[in-house]
């Protein structure tokens, strides 16, 4: 009996769920438009998704090596991030542009901020924006020979094709995904199925994905110039990356406001700018930068969004009683 | 009848099925007893018998210390040893009276009492205060004074809490089901202090041999009901019971008085009727030994002061060494370095768990999921006041409600992250309190 116990403050019991299973999950959402990416745009998708991946797991790697931290990247974070990355990359780009994306999404996005749990905008996204500025041509073009059979609109992205004034855009296949655009976004189906696994497993709450998706739709109805064109709104929501963005980017935890309310603030003003870049802006896309710019706004949302706390109401109703 | 429930909550392994069959059985202790000075919320009891004095069963060793205070009581008969200090489940120190128990049992007359229906409010109270009979749920808060509210007129739900929510604990559920009768005879003398009170006995839905054992014995009792809760840990915890039962919310400022509710558990109402009806002081309780780690987990009725060693060997001790043991459950109990501690009036259960499940997750950063925000209780955000605890920014934390957190512990069981949210929270509330006290 001379052996101690351990001890601990309570509780005793923990539950199963971990970072790295979270994770591992989002991972398995994503397959879905990861296999039909490499289904649609070919074996340059897949060497760009693994170049992705393997550029963030070692920037994070290396990082934490050379800071003699310990090394993080078996929550599976960083494959997350580099899988993201790779979605978000038209499929004709160089082999070194998801290279370099890695490494800026590791280190400039995350790392630099402490990591994992502190980076104060989606690394995936960050990089993609990165991408986006320095290499306009390569990160906008998306017609190729190569892919001549699936160009329906001459090297037009559906969504950039709507934009210019086309009408005659084919529903079907874009909810399919038989379209142009980057790797993961195209299959509306394939993200759908994902994003019901996460809803499933818990992982993510339906908050931001419905505020921003109807907000979005709402935006569209009242001021593209479209009005109820149901078929228009069905192609821009899901065209371009608005369902990988509100299911799989916006809900990062990181990023978001971790109060309920402060969820249904982020969604609405992601639909809003989101609605206002697609709408007024130089560009068919907005996602990225809505989410990016709102990923900013986190703070100041939470600041704003503190749940009243169980009882507090009462409390003052009680004090104007006494008064 | 629709469930009482309440907003956030967790489900972990119950465990109750280790030890639920197994009825109530007395123990004798075997090594000598300590009775802690200080086993209630309030000042410690003064000792008034001496080193060498001979006490019998049911004689009082230490006078209550003040008005929130509780006398003690031997619950053997024998010798006192010494008086010394001695370290209690929760790691603090206080002095104990050590007893060698000389096994005759010999008891005290207990006082005559009139019958209950003659006895007005203040004898009844008096009565329960002369018992030392405090909250023996966990919180040990002198009963006497919770059945003494500003305002008696105003109090309209007795609430008997019998949700057990905690996992691997039958000790309540064994009370009900073998004393449901004393219960309801204790919960009638409670009424009799509150003319314009109901009684509601609340019970998880995961007992539902109580439920209708209480409901079928309370079938012609016009001022008691039973209300089925929904089985989700922290239903017994004082405010989201008070929810559950009566859709009333208190918060930290307030006391259950406020919203015109008394809560008291089994074990307290069972205390209450054996100090009323029967005159006898509190020197017993119900516990339960159990956990992976021992061989016949059991449901004992143990005499105050009893070591938890005496208890283990009368449950046929370890059957594989225990990695952990803790007084009361997983969710809130506290963990013990060794397990000679002494049996007190708050001590519920023993758990001896052959894992230790907070060392062995993997702590990463908070990845800001909200799942401790979705399962608080409080309604507040476990992750954000942790990271003000960590900064000691106490500014911060009260406005984000640190203050109403009620240490259940769920935000620590859903982490993903494995970070002890709720001590963290727990600590930081405790210095804000101690702050404000201060200013006062």
């Amino acid at each position: 009996m001379s052996e101690l116990y351990h001890v601990s403050a309570s509780p005793h019991v923990r539950s199963k769920v971990s970072t790295d299973k979270i994770m591992l999950c989002v991972v398995i959402s994503l397959l879905p438009a990861t296999v039909f990416g490499i289904y649609n745009f070919g074996v340059s998708a897949l060497i760009l998704t693994l170049l992705s991946i393997a550029s963030c797991v070692l920037s994070e790697f290396l990082y934490t090596k050379l800071m003699h931290q310990k090394t993080t990247v078996k929550d599976y974070s960083a494959v997350v991030t580099g899988l993201l990355l790779a979605l978000n990359l038209p499929a004709t780009v160089s082999w070194w542009i998801p290279v370099l994306g890695g490494v800026f999404a590791i280190l400039v996005c995350k790392m630099v901020f402490g990591g994992l749990g502190r980076n104060i905008m989606n690394p995936a996204l960050g990089a993609r924006c990165f991408l986006l500025i320095s290499f306009t041509g390569q990160m906008t073009s998306f017609s190729s020979e190569k892919y001549a059979a699936i160009d329906a609109y001459s090297g037009a992205t559906p969504l950039a094709y709507i934009k210019n004034g086309g009408t005659e855009y084919d529903l079907m296949s874009m909810f399919t995904g038989r379209t142009l655009g980057t790797i993961g976004e195209t299959s509306a189906i394939a993200l759908l199925i994902g994003a019901a696994f996460l809803l499933a497993m818990g992982v993510i709450s339906i908050q931001i994905p419905a505020a921003y998706l109807l907000n979005f739709v709402l935006f569209l109805i009242l001021f593209s110039g479209h009005g109820l064109d149901l078929p228009y709104l069905a192609a821009e929501v899901c065209g371009g990356g608005l369902l990988l963005g509100a299911f799989f980017m916006a809900t990062d935890y990181v990023t978001s406001p971790i109060t309920p309310r402060g969820r249904l603030v982020f969604g609405i003003i992601l639909g809003l700018l989101t609605g206002i870049f697609r709408i007024y802006g130089g560009s068919a896309e907005g996602v990225s930068y809505a989410i990016i710019f709102t990923n900013l706004l986190v703070p100041l949302i939470e600041r704003f969004t503190i749940p009243a706390a169980f009882g507090k109401s009462s409390e003052k109703k009680k004090k104007k009683g006494d008064a | 009848m629709s469930l009482g429930t309440f907003q956030g909550g967790v489900h972990p392994y119950d465990g109750k099925e280790l030890s639920k069959s197994k009825a109530l059985r007395p123990v004798l202790p075997k090594r000598d007893l300590a009775f802690l000075l200080s086993q209630h919320i309030g000042a410690p009891a003064k000792p008034i018998v001496s080193v060498g004095d001979q006490v019998k069963v049911g004689q009082k060793i230490a006078e209550a210390g003040g008005f929130v205070s509780a006398s003690i009581y031997s619950s053997v008969s024998g010798t006192v040893k010494k008086i010394e200090p001695r370290r209690t489940a929760t790691g603090a120190q206080c002095d104990a009276i050590i007893i060698a128990n000389d096994n005759q049992y010999e008891e005290v007359e207990y006082p005559k009492r009139k019958p209950v229906d003659q006895m007005s409010g203040k004898e009844i109270i008096d009565a329960i205060r002369e018992a030392g009979v405090v909250g023996m749920g966990g919180a040990g808060f002198p009963t006497h004074v919770k059945l003494s509210p500003k305002a008696p007129d105003q109090i309209d739900v007795i609430i008997a809490n019998c949700a057990e929510c905690e996992p691997y604990i039958t000790a309540d559920y064994r009370r009900m089901m073998e004393h449901p009768k004393e219960l309801i005879e204790g919960l009638k003398i409670i009424l009799k202090l509150f003319d314009q009170a109901k009684a509601v006995l609340g019970i998880e839905d995961n007992k539902p041999d109580c439920i209708k054992t209480l409901t079928d014995l309370t079938k012609n009792e016009k001022r008691i009901e039973v209300k089925a809760l929904k089985t989700k840990y922290p239903q017994g915890s004082e405010r989201q019971l008070i929810y559950a039962v009566t859709g009333r919310k208190v918060n930290s400022s307030m006391l259950p008085a406020d919203a015109g509710c008394i809560v008291d558990n089994v074990e307290t109402i069972i205390a209450v009727y054996r100090a009323v009806a029967e005159g006898k002081p509190l020197m017993e309780r119900t516990v339960t030994i159990t956990g992976p780690a021992i061989a016949e987990p059991s449901n004992f009725l143990a005499k105050i002061g009893t070591s938890f060693e005496d208890l283990i060997e009368e449950a046929g001790g370890f059957s594989v060494p225990p990695i952990k043991c803790i007084s009361g459950g997983p969710m809130m109990g506290f963990a013990l370095f060794q397990t000679d501690f002494p049996v007190t009036k708050t001590s519920s259960a023993l758990l001896c768990l052959t894992r230790d499940e907070v060392a062995e997750g993997k702590q990463t950063n908070c990845i800001n999921c909200g799942r401790c925000v979705s399962v608080c209780p409080s309604r507040i955000v476990p992750s954000r006041l942790a990271k003000f605890a960590e900064h000691d920014d106490m500014e911060a934390f009260e406005r984000w409600n640190g203050l109403e957190c009620v240490n259940c512990g769920s935000c620590s069981y859903v982490c993903p992250a494995k970070l002890s949210l709720a001590q963290a929270i727990n600590y930081m509330r405790q210095k804000t309190l101690a702050e404000k006290r201060k200013k006062k």
